[in-house]
C-alpha cells in the first residue's frame, strides 16, 4: 500500500516537473523571440511576447525584467515598476535586474517630481 | 541622461559577466517618454505672446525670448505656432495700471494694444516691416473674428484696470525681481488674456517674465593646470586661485494661459547663471542664448512629450 502511494506521488511529481519544464521552455521561446523583435525596434510585439512568457511561467524573473523594460519604453511607469519588483523578488541576487530597476527609478522619480504642484 | 555612476556600474557588470562567460544578456537602447507637465490636448495652436523683461539693456529679453521659444516650439512640439507681433507686455501692464478704476470700460485692443489681433490692421514683423499675420506654416491666416462668449452676442469685453501703485515708481525700468513683482498683476487679468485668446482662436498662450542681469563675483576657484613633473611628463594638477569673475544671471518665469478662459494653467520659474574670467569679453546676447539653452528642455517638457535616452539589459 505504502509503496503504491509513493509510486503514485513520485509519478505525479515527475509529471508536474515535466509540465513546469515545458512551460519554462515555451516561455523561453517567447522571451528569445521578444528579444529579437525588440532589437529590431518592434517593442509592441516584444511586450506581447514577454507578457505571454510570464503567463506561461510566472516565476521567470528574466521575462519580468524584459517586460518591465518594454513597459518603461512605452511610458507605462506603474506597470514597469510592478514588473521590475516582481523580477527582483524572484531573483534578488540578479545585479542586472537591479541595475535596470535603479535606472528606471531615477527617471521615474524625476517624472514624479515634475508632476508635483502646479 | 544616465548618471555617470550608473554607467560605470553597468560597465563593471558587463565586464564581470563577460569575464565569467555569461552571455545571456543583451544591452538595448531605449527611449523613455516623459509626459508633459500640463495637458495641452485641448489646444492645437500656441501663441508666444510676449514677456515682461528686465535687467540689462544689452539684450531685449522680450523679443529674444519670444523669437527663441517660437522657433523651438515650431520644431519640437506638435502645436502650430502663431506668428503674431510680439506684445510689449511691460508697456501694456503699465498702461493698465495707469487706468483709473473709474475710467470708462477699455478694451484689450486699445488699453492692452493687442497688435497681433485682427483689430490691428496688420502685424509688424521683427524687422519692423508690415505683413499679414501668418502661422508657422507660412500661409496667411484668415482674418480672425473675436469669438463671442457662449450663448451671447459678440461684444467687446472691458478690461478691468489693474491695481495702481506699481511701475510708476522710480524710472519705470525693470532692474530686479522687486521691480518685476509690480507687473505681476497682468497675469491675473483673465479678461485681457481671454480677449487676446479670442483674437487668435483660443490658443495656448505662453507669456511670463524674463530677468537677465549682470553679475560679478570674486573668490577662490578650483581650476586645473598642466605642469611638467620631475620625470618630464605632463601632469594636470588642480589648484585654487583667486579670481574676479563676471557674468550673467537669467531668471525666467514661463506662464501658460488658457486662451479660452484667460486662466493661468501652469507656471514655472528658472534660475541659471554663468560666470567668466573678468578679462574675458563675452557678448551678452551670446550668454543669453547659452543660458536659455539650459532651460529649453524643461520649457519644452511642459508642453510636449520628451524622450530620455538610456540603456537597459534584456535577459534570456
Amino acid at each position: 500500500m505504502f509503496l503504491r502511494a509513493v509510486t503514485v506521488c513520485s509519478m505525479l511529481a515527475f509529471s508536474m516537473a515535466g509540465v513546469l519544464a515545458a512551460d519554462r521552455s515555451a516561455a523561453k521561446e517567447q522571451v528569445d523571440f521578444g528579444i529579437k523583435v525588440a532589437q529590431n525596434g518592434l517593442w509592441r510585439e516584444a511586450q506581447y511576447r514577454w507578457e505571454r512568457a510570464v503567463e506561461l511561467d510566472p516565476t521567470y524573473a528574466e521575462a519580468w525584467n524584459n517586460l518591465a523594460i518594454a513597459y518603461e519604453h512605452s511610458g507605462k511607469f506603474d506597470d514597469a515598476r510592478k514588473a521590475y519588483e516582481t523580477a527582483i523578488k524572484l531573483d534578488p541576487k540578479n545585479m542586472l535586474i537591479r541595475q535596470n530597476y535603479d535606472l528606471f527609478k531615477e527617471i521615474n522619480d524625476r517624472t514624479q517630481k515634475r508632476r508635483g504642484p502646479r | 541622461m544616465i548618471a555617470p555612476r550608473n554607467v560605470a556600474a553597468l560597465a563593471s557588470i558587463f565586464v564581470l559577466c563577460a569575464a565569467i562567460g555569461c552571455t545571456n544578456f543583451y544591452e538595448i537602447p531605449i527611449e523613455t517618454p516623459i509626459q508633459p507637465k500640463m495637458d495641452v490636448t485641448p489646444f492645437t495652436r500656441v501663441l508666444v505672446a510676449g514677456f515682461i523683461s528686465g535687467g540689462t539693456d544689452d539684450v531685449d529679453g522680450n523679443l529674444e525670448t519670444v523669437r527663441l521659444l517660437r522657433s523651438q516650439l515650431r520644431s519640437k512640439s506638435n502645436l502650430r505656432v502663431i506668428e503674431a507681433e510680439v506684445l510689449p507686455l511691460a508697456d501694456i501692464a503699465r498702461d493698465q495700471i495707469k487706468a483709473p478704476p473709474s475710467a470708462p470700460a477699455s478694451t484689450s485692443t486699445d488699453q492692452g494694444r493687442v497688435p497681433g489681433g485682427p483689430s490691428g490692421s496688420e502685424a509688424t514683423n521683427h524687422s519692423g516691416s508690415s505683413q499679414p499675420v501668418t502661422e508657422s506654416g507660412g500661409q496667411t491666416a484668415a482674418p480672425v473674428q473675436p469669438l463671442p462668449p457662449e450663448g451671447s452676442a459678440p461684444q467687446v469685453q472691458p478690461v478691468p484696470p489693474l491695481p495702481a501703485g506699481g511701475p510708476d515708481a522710480g524710472d519705470g525700468k525693470i532692474r530686479n525681481e522687486k521691480d518685476l513683482e509690480r507687473y505681476q498683476a497682468i497675469f491675473e487679468n483673465t479678461e485681457f488674456w481671454k480677449k487676446l485668446g479670442q483674437e487668435h482662436q483660443n490658443p495656448l498662450i505662453v507669456t511670463g517674465t524674463v530677468l537677465f542681469t549682470n553679475t560679478q563675483s570674486s573668490g577662490f576657484v578650483t581650476t586645473n593646470r598642466e605642469i611638467i613633473d620631475p620625470l618630464g611628463r605632463r601632469v594636470v594638477q588642480p589648484y585654487r586661485v583667486y579670481m574676479e569673475r563676471k557674468g550673467f544671471i537669467i531668471e525666467p518665469r514661463f506662464i501658460f494661459i488658457d486662451g479660452r478662459t484667460g486662466a493661468v494653467l501652469y507656471s514655472d520659474r528658472f534660475h541659471e547663471e554663468i560666470l567668466y574670467p573678468a578679462q574675458q569679453q563675452t557678448p551678452p546676447l551670446s550668454s543669453y542664448f547659452e543660458l536659455m539653452d539650459r532651460l529649453l528642455p524643461s520649457f519644452l517638457g511642459s508642453l510636449s512629450t520628451q524622450r530620455i535616452r538610456g540603456t537597459r539589459v534584456l535577459l534570456k
